[in-house]
């Protein structure tokens, strides 16, 4: 009951919202489905409590969905630790993000679609984790795509929205043809698509080869790979990412629901979810993580030099998307699980916060007409430094203190050494250096963000200014809860997540082992430990070594101190090259500069994202558009129409004007035809008679 | 006392209705003015006709030394053609009356007609069907030209009585050469002789004659010339019922010469009826495409639907002949309700007729537009209307004779048809117009009223559909 609560209360709430009658008046709707996911959000902490905690997951059945031959999927509910924390997040995030919409979309026309469309997200988002076969993921993925589509072009009558959602469209369309085909192979290998089926048999077919576009690939590997390509769709990572930054185009509450906290995260979770795939699939592996690592520095590049204060932060996201990537690729579920819980926290309120900036500004986005506004604006301020230092890992190794973000993304940089330094993947010292000095990108445009927004002079419009306000108390108040979580969520969380209790914690839901950290320390570092201690005449009745080394260990997780620090360092790097540009130099200096330089050829490089969009237009779009072209006017119109529907109608026309002359009304003509006839009936009756 | 009962009965509905027609006629020549009270007993007695055989009628009976036979086939078709002349009476009022056509005749000839279809259905001789023929036919001419005032009219009731005499000369040809190949004039000497083997060409080409002057009737290509002209021309609950009761009674005649005397030569007929049904479809859907007259419409849709009846007939099973009742009767209350629709569309200056008048009939009168919307569909064969069903059990005996491609070309043309039927249906709701038609009569609305709901809802009322279909087999069955 406490799961159908969850997952079903922003159904009712889309239906009502959705059905709702104009003369009802926009409230009734909003109070329904904001009171529905409040009560969905709150259930699903008792859900995390119950199935993180108390160790009582569950599996609930509800309907046989499709039963046709070998195919046999259901709708149900797979409460593990993974779905529950997902829950969490979904249902936290959707909730606040409801109540935000409150005072963001205050002016809006149609509030009920809004509130209706961020229900459905909802619904089918859950949908999409609570799956326990893959046809009712691929339900629920499609579902978020749809959502997605409908909240990008909310405001339809803009041009530039319709040509968003489209673009979001299509390129989630390329990542659902490899996800689609991958549960298509998962079917022809297992005979199954329930997840218990599948992944109970993956060792016992690793083996086996399929035939796939001529080559023999082994069976693993390519699921792996296909469903690899749909989670790069869903989560913007290279290549497939460049719908993330233009679905800005939908209100902030969206970016800040579905481009950041939640859908996005929908391919990390798929590649968590399958895990045990993956860790048959070493190759496909390695492939993740050199792309989430080449996506986290990629977009951290591009986030550098944007003016737009939201693609700052959508850039921001497909980055982060790329730690949580090479995470998961390095093996370390649990980090990439970790990042994506803390990252929802403090990505939501860093849009969020750039929502109320918007919003205090009348839709002013570029950054360039910003400046100075952090009177005007005190909370909002105080809110995005929390999540400006929450994003930028800020804390401190040794003590264990610091904000959410510190901890996931030291996690996951950690687990990437760690893989790295015992020699196994060459793709995780990539990695490694990628999270690094996307760490320090990271820092430098958070800060310049910070910097270019709040600090300095206002570089706008005066009267803006003067009437730039605070933003109301629904909208400040998701951003309260929200900061409350990126400072917290990741000190209270690590050691469920990755400490001490993980293995408690995820009870199979991800690979953890039974042992501190075991997961993450390479072996040789392992082996040393445990000769430093033996050395050292303490023989430990548990795994812990101990010593001098052992207390190092311990406190530093077995890595190198340098290791530890790099993050905080090149953070700290970064925040400092931002303050000496934008504070000490001022922010207008360096705007008048690429006025009047034009930029450079780097500038301009990562200003047009790497000229991907342009590479993209010039082959994908413009051939598609070609061949398109010649489809249409010549096999369409020529060939099919002309031959068919065309010529046909064509034809009869012509058929139907010559009985038309026949009819002439005179008597004579119809009684010769009709002798005529006779004469012909009989002829071949006797024709046939005698033949 | 129970002599005469029983040399009565058998011919019981016919003789109701020729006594009563006489008795209205001079009626009629006293009290011209009661024209309201001759139609309504006319009404009355029509549907006491159509019961008459159903709940009175002794099956296997003859009259007149077996000219006339009573069987569950007769029945069923006397039933149904009552039912739709009445029909036609009951939509011709308000049309005659706002002609000032309202004269007691009409009812009359109306009667003398069904009379001819009765004594067409259940005949058993050559000769009593020639006379059933004559008798409908002689007062059809009359009533085509019933508005003898208008020129249109009376052209249309003198090529119709021309035509219809070349055509009653062809049967009356093949009468005499299949009576003169056989020496029978009865049908079962006739199917004797012909199922004995050995049959002479002369009976073939008799046969082949009597169906091209049947073919007339039913208007088959290319027997058709006709039909587009008297349906424009005549008055139009006179073209309402010229769709409805006759076609049927000659189809059942035709179903009835082929399956009773000719079974014999099966292979011979079969091709006649595909040739007629081939050509009639053609014509049907092809002449209509460029059609503007909403009747001369009808009338090539009712050339076509011919042509699907034929395909049922042309089987030669019990399952055929089941099929071209289905679908002739679906076809007759679809086309009962079309001209009860068309008979409403009445402006304040008369009647119009043309495709163009119904424009924009979805926000003027959106009632009739929904029927008239409805029944086209049905005619179309669109499911889950009535007339989708009506096709199925049309064409599937065909098939299962194993002339798939006949339905092949049967499908092609329904495709084709539906283009002009949807015409209709775009124009009503998607052009415009401001053209209000007057208040319908009660009757017209009613009527399109029930045929539309017929179509829309019999289907889901087993206990209606489910005793009709058994019945319509057992009328099937009792040909054979």
């Amino acid at each position: 009951m406490l799961y159908l609560l969850i997952v079903f209360a922003p159904l009712a709430g889309f239906i009502f919202a959705g059905l709702a009658n104009k003369r009802m008046g926009d409230t009734p709707p909003m109070v329904v489905t904001t009171g529905l996911l409040f009560l969905s959000a709150t259930l699903s902490w008792v859900a995390l409590i119950k199935v993180g905690f108390g160790h009582e997951p569950s599996d609930l059945t509800l309907l046989r969905w499709m039963d046709v031959g070998g195919v046999q999927a259901n709708w149900a509910l797979k409460i593990d630790t993974l779905t529950a924390v997902m829950l969490v997040v979904i249902n936290t995030v959707s909730a606040l993000v409801h109540l935000y919409s409150w005072g963001y979309m205050d002016e809006d026309k149609s509030k009920p679609r809004f509130f209706a469309y961020l229900s459905l997200f909802t619904f089918a988002m859950l949908m999409l984790v609570t799956s326990d076969n893959f046809v009712q993921m691929f339900f629920g993925w499609e579902g978020v795509g749809l959502a997605s589509y409908l909240l990008i072009g909310y405001y339809f009558k803009k041009p530039s929205a319709n040509a968003a959602a489209i673009k979001a469209f299509v390129t989630n369309r390329v990542g659902d043809v490899g996800l689609a085909l991958g549960v298509m192979t998962i079917f022809l290998i297992f005979g199954s698509v329930e997840f218990d089926t599948v992944f109970a048999a993956v060792e016992a077919n690793q083996d086996k080869v399929v035939n796939f576009l001529g080559m023999q690939i082994g069976a693993i590997e390519l699921i792996a790979f296909l469903l690899f390509i749909g989670a790069m769709g869903k989560s913007a990572q290279f290549v497939l990412h460049v719908w993330l930054p233009d679905a800005m185009e939908g209100p902030t509450p969206v970016s800040a629901l579905i481009h950041a906290a939640t859908m996005v995260t929908a391919g990390v979770f798929l590649v968590c979810r399958c895990y045990p795939i993956y860790e048959m699939a070493p190759v496909t592996s390695g492939f993740i993580t050199a792309m989430g690592a080449f996506t986290a520095f990629f977009a951290a590049t591009v986030g550098l030099v944007q003016n737009d204060i939201k693609r700052v932060i959508a850039y921001s996201t497909c980055s982060q998307l790329g730690y949580m990537f090479f995470a998961a690729g390095v093996g370390a579920y649990n980090a990439a699980m970790f990042h994506l819980f803390t990252h929802a926290f403090f990505k939501a309120l860093l849009f969020l916060c750039a929502g109320s900036v918007i919003h205090a500004l009348h839709h002013e986005q570029d950054m360039r007409k910003m400046g100075g506004i952090r009177k005007k604006v005190p909370f909002t301020y105080g809110a995005m430094i929390l999540g400006t230092l929450a994003i930028t890992g800020v804390g401190i190794p040794i003590l264990g203190f610091g904000f959410a973000g510190f901890f996931s993304k030291d996690a996951i940089i950690e687990a990437a050494y760690a893989v790295g330094a015992a020699g196994d993947s060459s793709a995780a010292v990539f990695a490694f250096w990628m999270g690094i000095i996307a760490a320090l990108f990271t820092s430098f445009y958070s800060w310049r963000l910070i910097f270019m927004t709040f600090h300095g002079n206002y570089r706008g419009d005066q009267h803006t200014f003067d009437h730039a306000h605070e933003s109301p108390k629904n909208m400040l108040v998701p951003l309260g809860v929200l900061s409350f979580g990126a400072v917290f969520a990741g000190a209270f969380f690590y050691k469920h997540f990755m400490g001490d209790n993980a293995y408690g914690f995820w009870n199979y839901s991800l690979p953890v082992e039974d042992t501190h950290h075991a997961q993450v320390i390479p072996d040789n570092l392992y082996a040393a430990a445990e000769t430093v201690a033996s050395d050292a005449g303490h023989h430990g009745d548990d795994h812990a070594p101990s010593g001098l080394f052992g207390f190092l260990f311990a406190k530093f997780h077995g890595y190198p101190v340098w290791v530890l620090f790099a993050p905080l360092l090149v953070s700290a790097m970064g925040f400092v090259t931002a303050w000496v540009m934008y504070i000490r130099q001022g922010a207008e200096k360096h705007i008048a500069a690429v006025d009047e330089s034009g930029g450079g050829v780097m500038y301009n490089f990562l200003l047009n994202k790497w000229y991907v969009d342009e590479i993209y237009d010039a082959t994908i779009v413009r051939g598609a558009r070609a061949l398109g072209d010649v489809f249409w006017k010549v096999g369409d119109q020529k060939i099919i129409d002309g031959l068919g529907p065309n010529g046909f109608a064509a034809m009869a026309m012509g058929v139907s004007k010559r009985f038309s002359k026949l009819q002439s009304g005179k008597l004579f003509h119809y009684a010769f035809i009709m002798l005529t006839g006779i004469a012909l009936i009989l002829g071949f009756v006797f024709s046939k008679l005698g033949g | 006392m129970a002599n005469v009962i029983n040399f009565i009965l058998p011919f019981l509905p016919e003789l109701l209705l020729a006594f009563f027609a006489s008795q209205l006629l001079v009626f009629g020549v006293v009290k011209k003015e009661r024209t309201d009270l001759v139609r309504w007993i006319a009404i009355g007695l029509l549907v006491v006709f159509a019961l008459a055989g159903l709940f009175v009628g002794v099956p296997g009976t003859t009259a007149f030394n077996g000219a006339l036979i009573n069987d569950d086939f007769s029945y069923i078709a006397k039933a149904i053609i009552g039912l739709a002349a009445a029909a036609a009476l009951l939509f011709s009022e308000s049309y005659l009356k706002s002609e000032r056509l309202d004269q007691y005749e009409f009812s009359v000839l109306v009667l003398y007609a069904v009379l001819g279809m009765s004594i067409m259905v259940s005949s058993n001789s050559l000769l009593s069907l020639y006379i059933g023929i004559e008798m409908q036919s002689l007062a059809l001419y009359v009533l085509a030209a019933f508005n003898r005032d208008s020129l249109r009219a009376s052209e249309a009731g003198l090529k119709y009585f021309v035509l219809g005499a070349l055509s009653s000369g062809l049967l009356l040809y093949g009468i005499s050469m299949v009576y003169g190949f056989t020496g029978s004039l009865t049908f079962d000497t006739i199917g004797a002789v012909v199922s004995s083997g050995d049959v002479s060409p002369g009976v073939i080409a008799g046969m082949v004659f009597m169906l091209c002057g049947l073919g007339f009737k039913i208007s088959a290509a290319p027997f058709h010339m006709w039909t587009p002209d008297v349906y424009e021309g005549s008055p139009t609950p006179v073209t309402g019922f010229f769709a409805s009761a006759p076609k049927f009674a000659a189809m059942a005649l035709i179903a009835r010469v082929l399956m009773d005397p000719f079974m014999g030569i099966q292979d011979s007929w079969q091709q006649v009826i595909i040739v007629l049904s081939v050509a009639s479809m053609i014509v049907g859907v092809f002449g209509a495409l460029m059609q503007t007259n909403i009747k001369r419409l009808m009338a090539y849709s009712s050339i076509a639907n011919m042509g699907y009846a034929l395909v049922a007939l042309s089987a030669g099973t019990v399952a055929g002949v089941n099929g071209m009742l289905i679908f002739m009767s679906i076809y007759l209350i679809t086309s009962i309700g079309l001209f009860a629709c068309i008979l409403q569309m009445r402006i304040r200056d008369g009647m119009v007729e043309q495709i163009s008048d119904v424009a924009g009939l979805s926000t003027t009168q959106p009632r009739l537009a929904l029927m008239f919307t409805v029944l086209l569909f049905s005619l179309m064969g669109m499911p889950p209307l009535l007339g989708f069903f009506g096709k199925i059990s049309a064409f599937y005996p065909a098939i299962d004779a194993g002339l798939t491609w006949l339905v092949v070309v049967a499908l092609i043309a329904s495709v084709v048809g539906a283009f002009y039927y949807l015409r209709i249906i775009k124009t009503i709701w998607f052009e415009e117009q401001d053209r209000q038609f007057v208040k319908p009569a009660t009757a017209l609305s009613v009527l399109s009223g029930v045929s539309t709901l017929i179509l829309v809802a019999v289907l889901f009322l087993p206990f209606i559909s489910a005793p009709v279909k058994t019945a319509f087999g057992a009328a099937a069955a009792s040909l054979f």
